[in-house]
């Protein structure tokens, strides 16, 4: 067990991913001056994270969701801030243990149910201790 | 001139709540922190304060009660503590027009003339950051910081009060400060706690209502400062404050507006010269750090924009030139340019004593601190290209029997990739 190396640990995980947008076309085969001509770098995060305070990232374990592109291994973009309606894919603190899967809410019974017809659903009963942790708004799926 | 309204937010039982954020299982359970080295209890959920786990307490002492109750322990980690309060501080910045960062865990904001009162916005702000980060806070409002802070405490202390308790509304203002002892008061301390209580002062109202000149006769302006606000006469404004007990900070606001990024480094690395001064005299160690900047809102009339960003050094270190190239590593994370900054701080967290460690740096003397951080940045630099411990202080030993133990400390999972909370898709 060595010593953890220096770590800076900020609010927003930045791996500013610079990606040059470039405003002139540049023929292929030729270095260009094109430095000239970036506008702005891109960073991820500005897509992916609309609140950052509340935005966390979660590990896939698992492949209930398989149907909704996610695949076990995944990273999900959670956002606490946003409401969790009907339809939206969660994670979920159920029974002590934090889960993904598709918020339902039918006739005023809550169900969470996966996304891959090997599963089953699971009707949140009014006892167990079950809460929206946040709302996955991305999912980062290696290509 | 309508007077002001402070508020304290303090999130409950920080670094316990911390680790429940990502391990929902430990709803309801006691839930303890161990300080480096897992050697004493830093923190104690309000289940564990309920069995009478005693604070400051060396954990091997406790071990029997750990295991009686199904107490779940973890080694401190300041990463995702210092990952927390920032995800906590910029909540909160949304919500008042100023504020000022008072530790890790806590906060002043000015709630002036809200509409809704100050209250409503108070539960409001309850709700957002449970709902945002997890964390649970309480919120004291009062017409001085002073009060605030008394406000504060009681609400964490009367589960009536569902987090949020405003001095200014209390049907008893009187039975309130006969409640809180003289100790407890903010910026009284333990011995001007106990001279006071030596003339039969026991509670804030009873200073209070002390004769002016015998305060200060006995104590500093601070003292008096203190008797003022109890009365309802703001003295501290947000920029003002007793220090914080258990951390050491350093913060100031500008004389100018800076924009420059290398101005704010060395103001922040003369911040840190002088608290890293105070550690050693103290005889301390510090295990992690935050530093936070403040601005001046913009013409544009964006709100100012507030930031934290916390670091940790590779084992507790006293060492002035780790510690400036910390801040600076901190600094270079949160700094935004285009904006004029009015206000940087630095905060050090984890504190304990040096007397424990077999390894002490002696600090270097003035003009070998220039190099040393530049030593320090190429050594960074050099680990971070080829993997830690790549180069290391021969200072620091090969067999590095003194490293950390933290056997329990949970996953960082807010700031490394290989860590992060893991949800169970099945």
């Amino acid at each position: 067990m060595g010593h953890p190396p220096l770590e800076i640990f900020a609010f927003e995980q930045r791996t500013p991913l610079e990606l040059p947008l470039y405003l002139a076309t540049v023929s292929a085969g030729f270095p260009s001056p094109a430095e000239d001509y970036i506008d702005k770098k891109l960073d991820l995060n500005e897509h992916l994270v609309r609140h950052p305070a509340a935005t966390f990232f979660v590990r896939v374990d698992g492949d209930s969701m398989r149907d909704a592109n996610v695949a076990s291994g995944d990273i999900l973009v959670v956002d606490r801030a946003v409401t969790a309606r009907d339809g939206h894919i969660v994670i979920a603190a159920l029974d002590g243990e934090l889960t993904v899967k598709r918020l339902r809410r039918q006739d005023g019974r809550l169900y969470l149910v996966p996304d891959n017809p090997d599963y089953a659903a699971v009707e949140v009963s009014a006892e167990a201790s079950f809460e929206v942790w946040g709302v996955v708004t991305y999912i980062i799926h290696k290509a | 001139m309508p007077t002001t309204t402070f508020a304290l937010v303090d999130c409950n039982n920080f670094y316990a709540s911390c680790e429940r954020v990502f391990a929902p299982h430990l709803a309801g359970r006691p839930v303890v922190v161990l300080s480096n080295n897992d050697g004493c209890i830093i923190a104690r959920s309000a289940e564990a304060k309920a069995l009478g786990v005693p604070m400051g307490q060396p954990a091997f002492q406790c071990r029997d009660l750990f295991a009686r109750h199904g107490i779940a322990v973890f080694s401190s980690n300041y990463a995702l503590y210092g990952d927390m309060s920032a995800r906590v501080m910029v909540t909160l910045s949304r919500f008042a027009p100023a504020m000022e960062i008072y530790s890790i865990d806590e906060a002043f904001l000015d709630l002036t003339g809200l509409p809704g009162g100050a209250a409503g916005q108070a539960r409001r702000i309850r709700e957002t950051v449970a709902r945002w980060t997890g964390i649970p806070v309480s919120v004291g409002i009062g017409p001085t910081k002073t009060l605030a802070k008394l406000a504060n405490r009681a609400a964490k202390k009367h589960p009536a009060c569902d987090g949020v308790l405003d001095f200014s509304t209390h049907p008893d203002p009187d039975a309130l400060l006969e409640s809180v002892p003289i100790e407890d008061v903010w910026g009284i301390g333990r011995r001007y706690g106990a001279m006071l209580a030596g003339h039969g002062i026991l509670s804030a109202r009873a200073f209070r209502d002390l004769p002016r000149e015998f305060v200060q006769k006995r104590m500093t302006v601070q003292g008096v400062h203190t008797q003022l606000e109890l009365r309802g006469f703001s003295c501290l404004d947000l920029e003002k404050a007793p220090p914080a007990p258990k951390t050491l900070m350093s913060s100031r606001s500008f004389g100018r507006a800076v924009t420059v990024r290398d101005e704010l480094a060395e103001a922040l690395a003369e911040y840190v010269s002088r608290v890293a001064a105070k550690l050693r005299r103290r005889g301390l160690v510090a295990s992690g750090m935050q530093v936070f900047v403040q601005t001046y809102a913009d013409a544009s009339g964006r709100p100012p924009y507030a930031n934290t960003a916390c670091a940790a050094p590779p084992s507790p270190t006293d060492h002035t030139a780790t510690l400036i190239s910390l801040a600076g590593r901190a600094l270079a994370d949160i700094f935004r340019p285009g904006w004029r900054y009015k206000k940087a701080g630095v905060i050090l967290l984890g504190l304990e004593s040096r007397a424990g460690r077999q390894l002490s740096l002696l600090d270097a003397p003035a003009p070998e601190a220039a190099r040393n951080a530049r030593l320090m940045a190429a050594l960074d630099a050099v680990n971070a290209k080829w993997g830690k411990d790549t180069l290391a202080p021969a200072a620091c030993g090969i067999g590095k029997l003194w490293a950390m133990r933290q056997e329990k400390r949970s996953p960082r999972y807010t700031t490394v990739w290989d860590e992060l909370p893991v949800a169970r898709a099945g």
